[in-house]
């Protein structure tokens, strides 16, 4: 690894204090021996926001798993704020596809659920204030008392985010989390994100599908090439903060729209 | 003009799904006139004769010995005794199984140890017929109650033990992964995350380990030194009083279906966030 190949994919010329670091992160998994990850490097600096794109299968997730301490790689090293990732963290906040509420704990409960599992009941009735601010951040209030099968696929996954902000993670990790809404609320949900992470100065790192959403929430998207998965590309978005979804008309969104659906199209889907 | 006059003038066109006859009737009903029915045709065969009474009694006669032997449970007679006998049998027997029954499911469900190595044996025992085990049993524990409690609980044992595994089984890779990044213990993730996602396969389990801890203790007091509502039913056949089994039948049935039933009760008391919960709709 040298010095002018690590350069490219560090911190993609932000400055700021690194946060997450990578160096030549590889998996495999056993069975059936797929080369999943290829030595993957990355550098985010705190208070950035992060995407990484590729195709189906390339082994998104599968590097989310392994920076989130949930899968041990096979090769390289992660820190975070300076100590050897070997497990999961408390200063590591995640959110997947599903929003994965409990049918039996009201929405309340299931977003105080981590304060329960790391400080006990008590601690977590303490954060039912605290938890129905988030509920009102997300435009939920008054569906404290609620069970969560009443609740649509969008509510689920807001509902989702409260527990995953509860804790006050410094460190966002996002597997494709609004994948399951519709365009509208998800433009909405992108942009109560945007809000959050600034107000909390939180370092996110979001996987998707969505070039469009890549672009408007992130500082830099990383394309990601077939499986052995590998960042083939890192893309500076120069776009003034706070975005605003006015923004995706701007000739500039469009232009970087294009660049990386033209990387994608190069090698992605060959 | 005219044609939004017209529209205004339309009929509400209200419809509502054709139900059937049959499906009309309420449950009361339909439930009271099958009963009707089926004693009907029992007196019929009764009256023909084609049948000797000593094998099937006449309606009449069974339902007079049915109150006599209520009578007798209700004034406390040698039956209630018999009864309670059967009933503490039973309950014992259905702790046992629960006891034993979830402790092997976690192991078999939880550990890696205990699916390689405890399963195939557990499925190993399950596939013989338990009866069979019966005579052994008297053997080891003798003719008193704990022989009976003993084969109850085997029998009772295996749904429970399936049925909690299964249930271990249902927590999926994100709820895995959930409570993996929220830094869980086992205990926690098995307490708070398994168990409760896999209430309804351990509530099937348990239905069905009422319906055999019910079997076992009355198979046990027929093999012999019971003194419970068996052994009067053994008593009674031995005899030829065909209208006395019928009678201690349904009476034992009472037994087993109060069991279920309570099962059931828990089951929505714990599980109400379950669709399926609602078994069968018996007990609602
Ligand atoms: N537990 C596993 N065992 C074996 N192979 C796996 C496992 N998990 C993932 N893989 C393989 O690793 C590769 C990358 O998987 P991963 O889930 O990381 O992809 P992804 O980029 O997130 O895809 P998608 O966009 O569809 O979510 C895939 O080819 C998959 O088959
Ligand atoms: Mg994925």
């Amino acid at each position: 690894m040298n010095a002018l190949q690590r350069s490219a994919f560090d911190g993609a010329g932000l400055a700021g204090r690194p946060v997450y670091e990578l160096r030549g992160v590889a998996k495999s998994y056993a069975r059936r021996s797929i080369h999943a990850l290829d030595r993957v490097d990355l550098t985010l600096t705190e208070g950035s926001f992060s995407s990484v794109i590729g195709p189906s299968g390339c082994g998104k997730s599968t590097l989310l798993k392994i920076m989130a301490g949930v899968l041990p790689p096979t090769e390289g090293s992660v820190y975070l704020e300076g100590t050897p990732v070997t497990g999961t963290r408390r200063d590591i906040g995640m959110m997947f596809q599903q929003a994965t509420l409990f049918p039996w704990r009201t929405t309340l409960e299931n977003i105080v659920l981590p304060i329960e599992i790391r400080d006990g009941k008590k601690a977590a009735r303490a954060m039912h204030d605290e938890a129905r601010a988030l509920l009102d951040l997300v435009g939920l209030k008054g569906f404290d008392s609620v069970r969560p099968n009443e609740l649509s696929g969008g509510m689920a996954q807001r509902a989702a985010i409260c527990r995953m902000l509860i804790t006050k993670p410094a460190v966002l990790l996002l597997d494709e989390p609004f994948s399951a809404l519709d365009e509208l609320s998800r433009d909405f949900m992108n942009m109560e994100l945007q809000r959050i992470c600034m107000e909390r100065n939180a370092t996110a790192f979001l996987v998707t599908h969505s070039i469009p959403e890549a672009v408007i929430l992130s500082d830099t998207v990383y394309v990601m090439s077939p499986r052995p998965g590998n960042f083939v590309e890192a893309i500076n978005i120069d776009l003034p903060r706070p975005r605003t979804l006015d923004m995706m008309t701007d000739p500039k969104f469009g232009e970087y729209v294009r660049r990386i659906r033209a990387r994608l199209d190069k090698g992605a889907f060959l | 003009m005219t044609v939004i006059d017209n529209t205004d003038q339309r009929p509400e066109t209200i419809w509502s799904e054709h139900v059937s006859f049959m499906d009309r009737i309420p449950r009361s009903i339909a439930m009271g006139g099958l009963l009707v029915g089926f004693v009907a045709l029992w007196q019929l065969i009764y009256a023909i004769g084609v049948v000797s009474p000593i094998i099937l009694p006449g309606p009449w006669e069974t339902g007079a010995d049915i109150a006599f032997v209520g009578k007798n449970l209700f004034t406390g007679g040698y039956m209630l005794t018999a009864l309670w006998i059967t009933i503490k049998e039973v309950i014992f027997g259905f702790a046992i199984a629960i006891t034993i029954g979830f402790l092997l499911g976690i192991l078999v469900g939880e550990t890696t140890f205990g699916e390689r190595a405890v399963l195939p044996y557990l499925v190993a025992i399950d596939t013989m017929p338990k009866v069979a085990f019966a005579p052994l049993f008297l053997a080891w524990l003798g003719f008193g109650i704990a022989s009976k409690v003993a084969l109850a609980a085997f029998i009772a044992t295996f749904p429970i033990v399936v049925g909690t595994a299964a249930g271990l089984y249902v927590a999926d890779e994100n709820a895995r992964m959930l409570f993996k990044t929220m830094g869980a213990s086992r205990f926690q993730t098995l307490f708070k995350m398994k168990l409760p996602l896999g209430l309804p396969q351990i509530f099937t389990g348990l239905k069905i380990a009422a319906v055999g801890v019910m079997a076992g203790a009355i198979t046990g007091e027929f093999l012999g030194g019971g003194k419970g509502f068996g052994e009067l039913i053994r008593v009674a056949s031995s005899q030829l009083n065909t209208p006395r089994v019928f009678s201690l039948i349904i009476f034992l049935s009472l037994l087993g279906l109060t069991l279920f039933w309570s099962v059931v009760w828990l089951e929505k008391k714990l599980v109400f966030w379950h669709k399926s919960s609602v078994s069968g709709g018996i007990g609602t």
